[in-house]
């Protein structure tokens, strides 16, 4: 048995896949990894399958003791672990790997050559944090297993993604035609309020259109207005069902920048249409998928 | 055939089918909430269920959000797809409400459990005993399962118990309590913040990970609350 000691958790460090999905019927959204490009390049490094459960840390990270040897990789953003990133590497038994407060974005991830062994919940490992679904947070004296689910050789890195910045794209929302384009004219500021239910932003504020509507299904991703006019981007622990209107979804090639997204930071927007985000999303798995040529 | 012919079939409204974002269609048919929606929201998603490429579906009053895998379908396919599972399905036949099945959850009612029972009462100009007669004797109906982890919205509640929710809401609403929050009757499955009036709590799992499947309520059951 191959083990990891947590000997401190960070801030906020969960152990992901890429989401539980099937039961959005029974109000439980997929949750998974915020940043999913991190993880599945990460699986895809160490020689795992993309969906294999790994760690998700958040703004500051752990402080972890490797039993045996192992070969992990470390992606995302930089939290000053003295470990190269966005490439695989072994680490010898008896390592103290430590991670800081984060030089860059909002989430680092640990992917093991092998799999975290984590109990599967309705089919995911995937911790649902704001609800419990999945299990809870690390905490200091846990010990996690590393599987042996690896598929294929480890390949060196290192695989970085391109640098993204410039507006978040976004497609129409359902209720866009009740809307003008206020969400495209200023930038809005990412909020301490955000977590994985929600990234919280803050801006002018934005006139929630008159007429009530119905509560309907909610999309990862989905922008909606309440009526104070700030809005919020539904993120992996998003509610299933939602009763204010949106005018505007994340296109899915930018899940990965949201997953990025800290307090204070601005966004901005820009429209584009579905055909121009498939084409984006065509691209990244291009990327992400040259990786196991 | 002329289409005056003069037939009591009903035939459904034409659903509006449109892209909610770059992974995901809605399928909505209107904007009342009633059983007649409930009904075609129900069979839409069960003649859903199961299809490849289809990640979620995710009911509500009066439609269907359907999430797909972007990689493997589009948006044409996925309309097409409901427009063939709508036309195969007789959205309006019969009355699957009435042969649903019926799933009593023992309530202990008020005191420590239901915090805001005499608050109720008091709004409704009635003795806490009456609140919790009437709303016993109901029967509710699961309209969908949505919001976070398995809420049920229920049709229902009896008109003389409706509450407005609290101006500010509960930070920690204990899992199992029983709630009316303006014309509406729920549960909490889970412990979390919120803003309805708790008249009882139920020691009933209606979250189990352990089971088979976890949520104890689906849509279209129908609920009723006898005191425990």
């Amino acid at each position: 048995m191959n083990r990891i000691h947590v000997l401190s958790p960070g801030l906020l460090t969960t152990v992901q896949d890429l989401g539980r999905f099937g039961w959005a019927h029974h109000g439980v959204s997929a949750s998974g990894a915020a940043d999913v490009v991190a993880l599945r390049v990460g699986n895809l490094l160490v020689g795992n399958a993309e969906n294999a459960p790994g760690l998700e840390m958040t703004l500051a990270g752990a402080e972890l003791e490797f039993e045996g040897p192992a070969v992990i990789a470390v992606t995302g953003s930089d939290f000053g672990a003295a470990v190269p990133i966005w490439t695989a590497v072994e680490v010898a038994g008896g390592t103290r790997l430590s991670f800081g407060r984060t030089r860059a974005g909002a989430r680092a991830y640990v992917a093991l050559r092998g799999g975290l062994k984590a109990r599967k919940i309705m089919g995911s490992a995937s911790m649902h944090v704001a609800t419990g679904v999945g299990g809870r947070p690390l905490r200091a004296g846990d010990l996690l297993e590393i599987g042996k689910e690896a598929v294929r050789k480890p390949r060196p890195g290192p695989w970085r993604p391109p640098e993204a910045d410039g507006p978040i794209r976004v497609t129409t929302g359902p209720q866009a035609d009740r809307f003008g384009d206020e969400l495209y004219a200023a930038a809005y500021t990412v909020t301490e309020e955000s977590n994985r239910m929600g990234l919280r932003l803050r801006g002018p504020a934005i006139p929630s259109p008159p007429g009530g509507m119905l509560t309907e299904g909610t999309a990862l991703g989905a922008i909606q207005v309440p009526p104070n006019g700030q809005p919020i981007i539904l993120f992996v622990e998003h509610q299933t069902t939602g009763g204010y209107p949106k005018p505007a979804n994340v296109i899915s090639a930018d899940f990965t920048r949201l997953g990025q997204l800290r307090p204070r930071e601005e966004v901005r927007f820009e429209l584009i249409t579905i055909e121009r985000a498939l084409q984006l999303l065509r691209e990244q798995e291009r990327w992400i998928y040259a990786l196991m040529r | 055939m002329d289409e005056d012919s003069g037939t009591e079939a009903q035939t459904a409204p034409a659903p509006r089918i449109r892209p909610a974002s770059d992974r995901s269609l809605l399928v909505s048919f209107g904007d009342e909430i009633g059983v007649e929606n409930h009904v075609r929201v129900k069979r839409l998603t069960e003649a859903l269920a199961g299809v490849r490429g289809v990640l979620n579906l995710h009911p509500a009053f009066a439609s269907v959000l359907i999430d797909f895998d972007p990689r493997f379908r589009t948006h044409e396919e996925i309309e097409a797809l409901v427009r063939r599972r709508l036309a195969g399905v007789d959205l309006e036949a019969g009355n699957p409400v009435e042969s649903a099945r019926t799933i009593e959850i023992p309530v202990q009612y008020g005191g420590e459990s239901g915090p805001d029972l005499e608050d109720v009462a008091r709004h409704a100009g009635m003795a806490a005993e009456r609140v919790v007669k009437i709303f016993s004797a109901a029967d509710y109906l699961v309209y969908f399962v949505g919001f976070a982890t398995c809420f049920p919205y229920l049709e229902g509640l009896a008109p003389e118990l409706a509450m407005p929710r609290l101006a500010t809401p509960r930070k920690h609403v204990p899992a199992g309590s029983v709630a009316i929050g303006g014309a509406q009757a729920g549960i909490y499955p889970l412990a979390s913040p919120g803003g309805w009036r708790l008249i009882g709590r139920t020691a009933l799992p209606l979250f189990d990970p352990a089971g088979e499947p976890p949520p104890l309520l689906r849509m279209g059951d129908r609920v009723r609350f006898p005191p425990a």
